[in-house]
């Protein structure tokens, strides 16, 4: 297989202009992960994105945060951007509410190519907030669910209250005849679902190694060791696609900020086919 | 069960795949078909380590008391798992609670009756030795990585 990398359009790249947009909708889905629902108002007509990119989101007076879009690309006029609240300007997007103004840039980087998963099996393997830029994927897929064969989706959260997507995750394994696995690193007595790290649940799976493509997207380490569980079930290394995460300040490749190796993880990622990237996984100074 | 069947069952589980006819028949002989209701335990914390089990279906919580914390739910074992290898090491006692928290149907086999038969035939007894180390190495590392607290946010990704 040849492995491909998704861009978007030049002329969406350009995105140093900063848009007003409004909050349309807070829906908390864990204790300190929310999504914001976002209305485009006249950018909307335009603004068209790919299943892994991401946008600045700015508060006014507090800064810029990376956050990757997590709604249907199909849709139009609307957004959601789900998001962690762990520092300054993500706790100030988790203080908007409904009819609240933010700043908008975007849509940058690449994207998940699905292309490459037509007719295949889909093995996706996702950790924590990791999920949030795979839903799109999840959407553009089951909108033409016969297009692929198997759909793996196997989640790894902290605990079961950090569970995103819960309704969803039912849904997409009731109705859509996708294979869900969902494993927590903690559990108590009330969780009767797995519990371990998500490398686990490759355990009570059988990947056709031949015909399947992987999409992951959570900490580092998690893709570290999902790869090598990949591997040693004969998955190729060039039918293995990630999301990559660093601080990004300029989301153009301009101020090096998110530079990882030679590679700008703002413009030529997040979503690498991971031979481009295999090399510099294992670097410590990175 | 006809031995017959229980030799098809031990032949289909992941952790006895390609082990030979000879011991094969070494460990039928100490092999049981069991099945455990949800709720239903399997091994109590402190008690003699007698038997493991290979999970052919459901799921099996392991748990361990931690005193004012109550029972911590710490692993699950399923399908195509193997479930305790206290039975192999001195001094035979269990470490964790396991209890089913979905239907279970796997295979028990004799902890003490393995042992002699790993005392009496070395051969056998390095392949059984040989394939719980792979289980507890696979185990192990995916405790150092569980350890590792993989989603709490790095300070320096703090946006």
């Amino acid at each position: 297989m040849t492995h491909e990398t998704v861009h978007a359009p030049a002329a969406s790249r350009e995105g140093v202009r900063l848009y007003p947009v409004t909050v349309k909708k807070v829906i908390w889905e864990t204790d300190d992960t929310f999504t914001l629902q976002i209305d485009l108002g006249a950018l909307g007509d335009t603004f068209s994105f790919l299943p892994g990119q991401f946008n600045m989101l700015y508060v006014f007076g507090l800064g810029e945060a990376a956050i990757s879009i997590s709604s249907d690309a199909s849709e139009s006029g609307t957004l959601a951007h789900t998001i962690h609240r762990v520092g300054t300007v993500t706790s100030g997007l988790a203080q908007v509410k409904r009819g609240d103004v933010i700043g908008l840039r975007g849509p940058f980087g690449t994207g998940w190519p699905i292309t490459a998963a037509r007719g295949k099996d889909v093995c996706i393997v996702a950790g924590g907030i990791g999920l949030a830029p795979l839903r799109p994927v999840m959407y553009a897929m089951l909108q033409e669910r016969t297009a692929f064969e198997r759909i793996i989706l196997l989640y790894g959260a902290r605990s079961p209250l950090d569970i995103l997507y819960r309704v969803e995750l039912e849904e997409w394994a009731k109705e859509h005849n996708v294979e869900v696995l969902v494993t927590v690193d903690r559990g108590d007595s009330s969780w009767k679902g797995y519990i371990g790290v998500v490398t686990t649940l490759f355990s009570y799976i059988k990947l056709d190694a031949r015909a399947t493509v992987g999409y992951l997207c959570g900490p580092e380490t998690m893709m570290k060791y999902t790869i090598d569980e990949m591997g040693r079930r004969g998955l190729a290394e060039d039918q293995i696609y990630l999301s990559m995460e660093r601080n990004m300040k300029c989301a153009v490749g301009f101020c090096g900020h998110c530079q990882y190796g030679p590679e700008f993880i703002c413009k030529d990622g997040p979503v690498f086919a991971l031979p481009r990237i295999r090399h510099l996984l294992d670097r410590k100074e990175l | 069960m006809h031995t017959e069947n229980l030799t098809e069952i031990l032949r289909q589980h992941p952790f006895l795949a390609g082990l030979s006819e000879t011991h094969m028949q070494v460990l039928i002989g100490c092999a049981s078909n069991v099945r455990f209701a949800e709720g239903a335990p399997l091994i109590h914390e402190g008690e003699i380590a007698n038997k493991f089990y290979l999970v052919r279906a459901g799921r099996i919580a392991l748990e361990t008391d931690v005193n004012a914390r109550g029972k911590i739910r710490i692993q699950t074992v399923g399908p195509g798992d193997v479930l305790g290898w206290s039975w192999l090491i001195s001094p035979y006692r269990w470490h964790f609670n396991a209890l089913a928290v979905a239907d279970v149907r796997a295979v028990a086999l004799d902890g003490e009756c393995l042992r002699k038969k790993c005392e009496d035939d070395r051969d056998f007894g390095y392949e059984m030795l040989s394939r719980f180390s792979q289980v507890m190495e696979r185990r192990l590392e995916a405790t150092r990585i569980q350890l590792l607290d993989l989603y709490t946010t790095d300070p320096g990704a703090r946006v």
